[in-house]
């Protein structure tokens, strides 16, 4: 396959000579001995990266051919395209120039939906990704970074697609920039000024549109191309994690080479998500912005919501009530300079949940690793039943964030079932703080339960349903024992046990070290041991006596 | 004038004076209110129409509206509400109501339009109000764009720019406007019903309203460039189609690209 230096090598045919010319000066084949090698072990979670990283491409695919036609100015003019209901209505030049892709550039409407299909897919398959990411466990070391990255990477992601929804300047869009702005001026003290920085002036100003346009299409996309290397060349660094399995350890990579077989089918997936993307950008209509109208500051429509990955700040938003209990979530503070006002109304729902989303998203790694003390390198998943704790919590972020997600519609869902918005507000007002501990409750159990089940099989078998009646009259049903293979995926996980805070070298418990003993019960306490080999052996010799379930393995 | 001059220390100067001043602002809030009035009823119904339709009232609206259509605790008088308003609510089927509740809805109609209009003739006699809309304003021969832009800045807020409908507080709601009837439309715009406000001639004029709903009969009629619509709702059903059609296709096709190797 390769050149050797020893024996001159001569290809026969003249595709060959050209393509080791090529290879002697590039090193074309020693990159790809290396990255040919790399083993992915196959699973389908494991690839909403790529969706994620396909639908990016496609997005500066379409994006690109969207900026040759797209006008970001807000110089006024007055429509003069084919669509009636809009002629001769004053407008911005960039809402006129979208208009223009819509109707007149060939293939220019398929192109917007195909960008803002694969915007809203991109979006969501970083969420699915980091979700996966999360309950598998695959943050733990040597990923900590990896998963910063990652995080970043969302944040971006949603950065890119806040600054590209305003850029048609139609009425949906600009009433959510006067959100954003209404966010910026909540900031005591600096936030006119930095409203006034940002717009060149008063809401809305002649000069929002161009300068989101420069961050969609360059700072932005700039930024997470970079993300995106990092990330890439920190996953080679690592390796692939992989779902544990017999054979399966931290020491090595089960699975199938890049190439040929995984490249071809990576690459084939491309073409697969660009299939589906161009799909539905054919059959189903996004964002008709000639619907909207062009941005004007006094009307606001009904339903206007956001893009749904700025939904859970909408949500919040809506959530948060004016007065609490008789008391002005407003104050006017005097201050030596005069007195400036703190909208907390504002600046709490649109701040407060997305700080604290962020900020367990980067730092729940460390978390857990100072809990658990954990230094080990981790290649093999938790299958989320098995790190019961930590998929309770996820779960309780996820619907920390869908309560709200849930409430940016909560007009739609009054009217669509026919219920009060009052009522679906104080039922999201009490889910925001509800929802989240009875998920971890829920969730906790469900996964203990699993754990279980999963221990139950592995001593005793399947239930075959067969009833078997012994000469002694005694009716009993047999279990099917499982294979090996199956046994290891239920028995072979690490089930840490709570521990104590540890005294320093002077004998004491600090403070800290007794609050990471508590986390450290909070999260082990509830456990189920998987079944020991003895265990095992005792439970195939008395298989056919089924006594009932025996308690004694779950300690507390 | 000399008369006018010396009689201006009369002990009852100031009260003329008061009756007079009186008598101008209460003639100019005549002159400027009837201005702003909607068009009074100038169609005029037979004796027999007035007749029927006062029976079909007794015998299907008068429980709530009481006998005289002076109004109950049930239902508000219907004095001055104009045949305008018993077209729209009854011929949209909205009266008689189905139950009390925060608004009227819709369902199927009661009368026939031959009905309808007699109780609307009945209840124009109890006093002036909007009229039956002139079949100028209906013809959806209005200008669109000043139509849409006049439904952005009057309706959108609650119909939704597209008349996809809306929330309101408390179960109520502004309903969708498409396969609303042009009638209807100019109708509810004059009257007012359920918590919609009132657009008098004074707010949008006639033509003004003909050219909303050319407007809103243009967009009903023209379909969707680019596709399904997705309800018209915006960014919520088009994230929701996101995350369960697009995604679960797309994680039917990674499990068939994975399940092939194991």
């Amino acid at each position: 396959m390769s050149t050797t230096t020893e024996t001159p090598f001569q290809a026969k045919t003249s595709t060959g000579r050209i393509t080791d010319f090529v290879d002697q000066r590039v090193g074309g084949s020693g990159i790809l001995r290396e990255f040919g090698r790399k083993v992915f072990p196959d699973h389908w979670s494991f690839m909403f990266g790529e969706v994620a990283l396909y639908s990016f491409v496609i997005l500066l695919l379409s994006g690109t051919f969207l900026t040759f036609f797209f006008d970001p100015s807000m110089a006024e003019t007055h429509y003069a395209g084919p669509y009636v209901p809009l002629k001769g209505v004053e407008m911005s030049v960039a809402y006129d120039s979208t208009l223009r892709i819509s109707f007149e550039v060939r293939g220019g409407l398929f192109m917007r939906q195909v960008h803002h299909w694969s915007a809203l897919l991109f979006v969501a398959s970083v969420s699915v990704h980091m979700l996966r990411v999360f309950f598998t466990g695959a943050f733990r070391k040597p990923r900590e970074l990896n998963w910063v990255v990652g995080g970043v990477l969302l944040i971006l992601s949603l950065a890119a697609g806040f600054t590209g929804y305003s850029l048609p300047d139609d009425l949906l869009s600009g009433n959510g920039l006067r959100i954003i702005d209404g966010v910026v001026k909540a900031v005591p003290i600096v936030g006119t000024y930095i409203s006034f920085f940002l717009f060149g002036g008063e809401f809305p100003g002649t000069a929002i549109i161009g300068r989101l346009y420069m961050m969609h299409i360059m700072l932005v996309p700039a930024l997470i191309l970079l993300m995106v290397a990092i990330h890439l060349f920190m996953v080679v660094v690592h390796k692939h994690t992989q779902y544990p399995g017999p054979g399966r350890n931290d020491r090595n990579v089960v699975g199938y080479p890049l190439g040929p077989v995984y490249a071809a089918k990576a690459g084939g997936f491309f073409f697969i998500v660009f299939g589906v993307i161009a799909f539905i950008s054919a059959f189903f209509q996004i964002n008709p912005v000639w619907n909207y109208g062009p941005y004007d500051p006094s009307p606001v429509s009904a339903g206007t919501q956001p893009d749904w990955y700025i939904g859970f700040v909408d949500g919040a938003l809506r959530l948060m009530p004016g007065w609490l209990f008789n008391i002005p979530m407003e104050w006017n503070i005097p201050l030596p300079w005069g007195t400036n006002t703190l909208s907390f109304n504002v600046l709490g729902p649109a701040l407060i949940p997305a700080g604290i989303i962020f900020m367990l998203l980067f730092t729940y790694p460390w978390i857990e690793r100072w809990v658990t003390r954990d230094d080990r390198e981790h290649h093999v998943l938790d299958r989320p039943r098995n790190a019961p704790t930590r998929t309770a919590i996820g779960v309780a972020g996820f619907i920390f964030y869908c309560v709200m997600w849930a409430a940016a519609s909560s007009d739609l869902i009054a009217t669509h079932f026919e219920v009060s918005l009052n009522d679906v507000t104080y039922w999201l007002r009490a889910l925001f703080f509800i929802g989240p501990i009875l998920g971890f409750i829920v969730t906790k159990r469900v996964a203990l339960a699993l754990q279980r089940k999963d221990r139950e099989i592995a001593l005793h078998g399947r239930e075959t349903g067969r009833i078997v009646r012994l000469p002694h009259g005694e009716f009993q049903e047999i279990h099917a024992q499982l294979d090996d293979y199956k046994r290891y995926k239920l028995v072979g996980y690490e089930s840490p046990v709570p521990e104590e805070g540890i005294p320093n070298e002077n004998g004491i418990v600090t403070r800290k070290e007794k609050l990471r003993g508590k986390l450290s019960g909070f999260f082990f306490e509830d456990r189920v041991a998987p079944a020991t080999p003895a265990e095992l052996e005792a439970g195939h010799h008395h298989e056919a006596v089924e006594a009932g379930d025996d308690d004694k393995a779950i300690t507390h | 004038m000399k008369a006018l001059s010396q009689k201006r220390r009369h002990p009852l100067a100031a009260l003329a004076l008061l009756v007079l001043g009186l008598m101008l602002t209460g003639g100019l809030y005549a002159v400027v209110t009837t201005v702003n009035e909607a068009k009074a009823d100038t169609t005029t119904y037979t004796a027999q129409q007035v007749e029927e339709g006062e029976k079909l009232f007794v015998a299907n609206c008068a429980t709530c509206h009481g006998l005289g259509a002076s109004g109950t605790d049930a239902g508000p008088s219907l004095a001055g509400v104009g045949a305008a308003a018993v077209d729209f609510q009854v011929g949209t089927g909205r009266m008689p109501m189905q139950m009390q509740g925060p608004q009227a809805k819709q369902k199927p109609k009661q009368f026939t339009t031959e009905q309808t209009h007699e109780m609307a003739a009945y209840v124009a006699t109890l006093g002036d109000g909007p009229a039956l809309p002139e079949e100028q304003y209906l013809d959806g021969g209005g200008d669109a764009a000043v139509g849409g832009e006049l439904f952005r800045v009057n309706c959108a807020m609650c119909h939704n720019a597209a008349a996809a409908g809306g929330a309101l507080t408390r179960g109520k709601f502004a309903p969708p406007l498409a396969g609303v009837s042009e009638s209807h439309i100019y109708s509810a715009m004059v009257t007012g019903p359920q918590n919609m406000p009132v657009f008098n001639d004074a707010n949008i004029s006639p033509d003004g309203k003909r050219d909303i709903i050319t407007f809103l009969k243009t967009i009903e009629n023209q379909g969707a460039p680019g596709g399904a619509k997705l309800g018209s709702l915006g960014p919520v059903s088009e994230g929701l189609f996101l995350w369960t059609a697009v995604l679960g296709v797309i994680i039917g096709f990674t499990i068939w690209l994975t399940s092939r190797t194991s």
